[in-house]
């Protein structure tokens, strides 16, 4: 008898007759637990620097050690929050613990005038954006739904809903066509769009339907998916049968898997999807191949549903020891810039930690301010209801 | 009939006052199924297409929540759109979108992102039409916080009241009694100055019994005072044309002097606007009722089959009896 969770785990594509067309399980071959062939990477676990026909890019050594910068802040801000959230500071954290090169290239790959829309776990991209990660903290505290104004950063607020946000981006990114903004020629007019979901948001009908208005417009925008290979406790398997990437073919534009593991690849391909876009090409689909080292977020237990041994394969894979290796190796970086960075952190960690205690929690009567533009007078009764019923209690100071 | 007035029917009165607000605003974009060429399987966007383009009269994917989400994105980038709900029964699909997002993107934004969008529902029965054609899902998006809905009932109302809805900074929930759309032609004078949006109106004065009604019923409102008029009754009819906010006003107003009320609605009367309107009544004027309020709604079944829906619809009958009940409480 075979361990039923062995078809549960690592599905072979269904296979088909000759009257359906060609067999599945040789058009994508198998599972492949490293990416596959068709993974794009230019820096190996390992720190060595590989080259890619179609991606291939120079990079100064500025930029190499901006971008280690970058990870290890956003790692830092990471850690620091789900400590946060264990002292009891917030409410909850959602975990990017192996997802920074990830967000770091696809963030560093935008340009001012680009707008992003992010899920919940996009603090990497925020970091690129400028935005305090402070702001982010209030959501995850629960003092507002997110503090920040997106025309300022031109990020959008956290979507919590999986997957609604890909709609956005497609208007938004109609929009943009509909402002001139696509296919000028001008590198300070032309703008995309770039949507941040992950393999779980895969499998929802907004996100599909998403991809079928994209290709029907031809909007300027990337479909950037993140996929850590799990959603919540579901593995990549229970959400698809072939690899994510290609799903893209069969709604009319290109797809690639990128290792999302490595910042250059990632920085690469993001900017090429990016400037296909901007260029009036069309929307691209990005399936950056990662891994979620942490927990879905601070509420989760993966030790009820995975292996630590995957885990332990994955560490293998991080994104920020690779980019230290290449720097070391080549010289591109002493241990005083390392020292540099690492204090930087402790800063940040510390600013975060004093930080969130002090935002300041909403007032009861701020709760009708926002519902409308223009307000009623049944929520102007309420409030005043409200209100006096606050002043009721002895030493009010509603 | 003056130079400027016209008669029209309630398809081409909102028609018109599309056509109006795609002319005074460049960013009132229409998007929906079957809009463009073919002009709306109703006709109310007939022509649009042709004067206005592709780009601002946009035939959608058959997919709901894809239309709704992709309006947010327009809506977040300065635009104004316009959707059309092809049917009543097929805005689920997009309820999520609308609900989720729609609703809430200003409250969560603190106010900074604002969502003018007008999404255009056809609804109510009696066109002999198959399941999901013909329902009535207004108390669902009323109970929404951060939207705003109103029905209209008419030719003139339907040509100022779109226009007033698209220029709203709030979005819209804009309800069309599609019985009504090729039916009774009205007088438009397009000079004239309009109420604003949401506001109730009073539609027949009468002293003894207040009828509310809004969207279809209206007509069926007003068909029963005239019947009861001739058994000496007087009753007096309220066009709502606003269902959240709610403009109380007119109804308090109306109920204090005839201490009795009947709300009339093609909805299900569980949990339905009438619940809401017999609550308020009650908490608001308790000591010049006469009686309960009443409400003549669908039953609670899902919609029935067509040959048998005037008899789940309220009509004149049924809203007669309730104003029996009331009046010998």
């Amino acid at each position: 008898m075979s361990d039923p969770t062995d078809s549960a785990a690592a599905p072979a594509p269904p296979q088909t007759g000759s009257g359906f067309g060609p067999d599945l399980a040789e058009v994508f071959g198998p599972s492949q637990q490293d990416g596959g062939p068709e993974l794009i990477q230019l820096l190996t676990p390992e720190g060595e620097r590989v080259h890619h026909p179609d991606f291939d890019m120079e990079f100064t050594p500025e930029q190499l050690r901006g971008f280690y910068r970058d990870m290890v802040m956003v790692r830092r801000i990471d850690t620091e929050s789900t400590a946060l959230q264990r002292h009891g500071e917030l409410g909850i954290w959602a975990q990017l613990l192996g997802q920074e090169a990830a967000q770091v290239g696809a963030g560093r790959a935008l340009r001012p005038q680009d707008f992003v829309f992010p899920t919940y776990r996009e603090h990497g991209v925020a970091w690129c954006r400028g935005l305090d990660p402070l702001k982010l903290l209030g959501l995850f505290r629960g003092v507002d739904h997110g503090d920040w104004d997106p025309e300022e950063y031109n990020f959008g607020l956290y979507t919590i809903v999986i997957g609604a946000q890909t709609l956005h981006a497609t208007g938004y990114a109609m929009g943009m066509q509909r402002d001139g903004a696509v296919g000028t020629g001008d590198p300070e007019r032309d703008a995309a769009v770039i949507a941040h979901f992950g393999d779980g948001a895969s499998s929802q009908g907004d996100v599909n339907e998403a991809f079928i208005f994209a290709a029907s417009y031809n909007a300027p925008v990337v479909f950037f998916c993140q996929n850590n290979q799990w959603a919540i406790s579901e593995p990549i398997e229970r959400q698809t049968r072939i690899p994510l990437y290609q799903r893209a073919l069969g709604f009319g534009f290109p797809g690639v898997r990128v290792d999302g593991n490595d910042v250059l690849a990632t920085y690469a391909v993001t900017q090429a999807a990016l400037q296909r876009a901007r260029d009036g090409q069309g929307p691209t689909f990005v399936e950056a191949y990662t891994y979620r080292m942490g927990a879905h977020t601070t509420t989760d237990d993966p030790t009820r549903y995975r292996l630590s041994g995957d885990v332990e394969s994955w560490k293998l894979k991080d994104p920020i020891s690779r980019v230290e290796a290449y720097l070391r190796r080549n010289g591109l970086a002493d241990s005083a810039f390392f020292g540099e960075v690492a204090g930087e952190a402790d800063d940040l960690g510390a600013r975060l930690r004093d930080g969130v205690k002090a935002l300041p929690d909403p007032r009861p009567l701020d709760i009708f301010d926002a519902v409308y533009d223009e307000t009623t007078d049944e929520l102007r009764e309420q409030h005043d209801e409200f209100a006096a019923y606050l002043d009721s209690f002895e030493g009010s100071h509603a | 009939m003056s130079e400027q007035s016209q008669k029209i029917t309630l398809a081409k009165g909102l028609n018109m006052g599309l056509r109006q607000a795609m002319e005074a605003d460049s960013k009132v974009l229409v998007m929906g199924e079957d809009v463009g060429k073919l002009g709306g399987v109703f006709r109310i966007t007939d022509g649009l297409q042709k004067d206005f383009g592709e780009d601002r009269v946009i035939d959608s994917p058959l997919a709901e929540s894809g239309i709704v989400g992709t309006a947010v994105g327009m809506a977040m980038r300065g635009y104004r759109p316009v959707v059309e709900i092809q049917f009543d029964g097929f805005v689920y699909p997009a309820y999520d979108q609308i609900v989720c997002q729609v609703a809430k993107i200003h409250f969560r934004s603190k106010g900074r992102i604002k969502m003018p969008i007008v999404i255009r529902i056809p609804f109510g029965g009696g066109i002999g039409a198959v399941e999901h054609h013909s329902e009535s899902p207004e108390a669902q998006f009323a109970h929404t916080p951060g939207l705003k809905v109103v029905a209209c009932s008419n030719p003139v109302d339907g040509y100022w009241m779109i226009q007033q809805a698209i220029a709203c900074d709030d979005p819209v929930i804009f309800l069309e009694p599609k019985r009504q759309y090729h039916a009774d032609k009205a007088e438009l004078d397009e000079t004239a100055t309009p109420e604003p949006l949401f506001t109730s109106r009073v539609v027949r004065p009468g002293q003894d019994v207040t009828l509310l009604a809004y969207g279809p019923t209206v007509k069926t409102a007003m068909k029963a005072a005239e019947a009861a008029s001739g058994e000496g009754r007087s009753l007096e009819v309220i066009d709502l044309r606003t269902l959240s906010p709610l403009d109380m006003g007119p109804v308090l107003d109306s109920v204090r002097r005839t201490g009795r009320a009947v709300v009339v609605h093609e909805a299900h009367v569980n949990l339905g606007m009438g619940a809401e309107l017999a609550a308020r009544i009650t908490e608001q004027c308790f000591y010049n009722l006469e009686a309960p309020v009443l409400r003549v709604g669908g039953f609670d079944t899902p919609y029935p089959a067509s040959r048998i829906e005037e008899e789940w619809l309220p009509d004149l009958d049924r809203v007669l009896d309730a104003v029996d009940r009331t009046l010998s409480f």
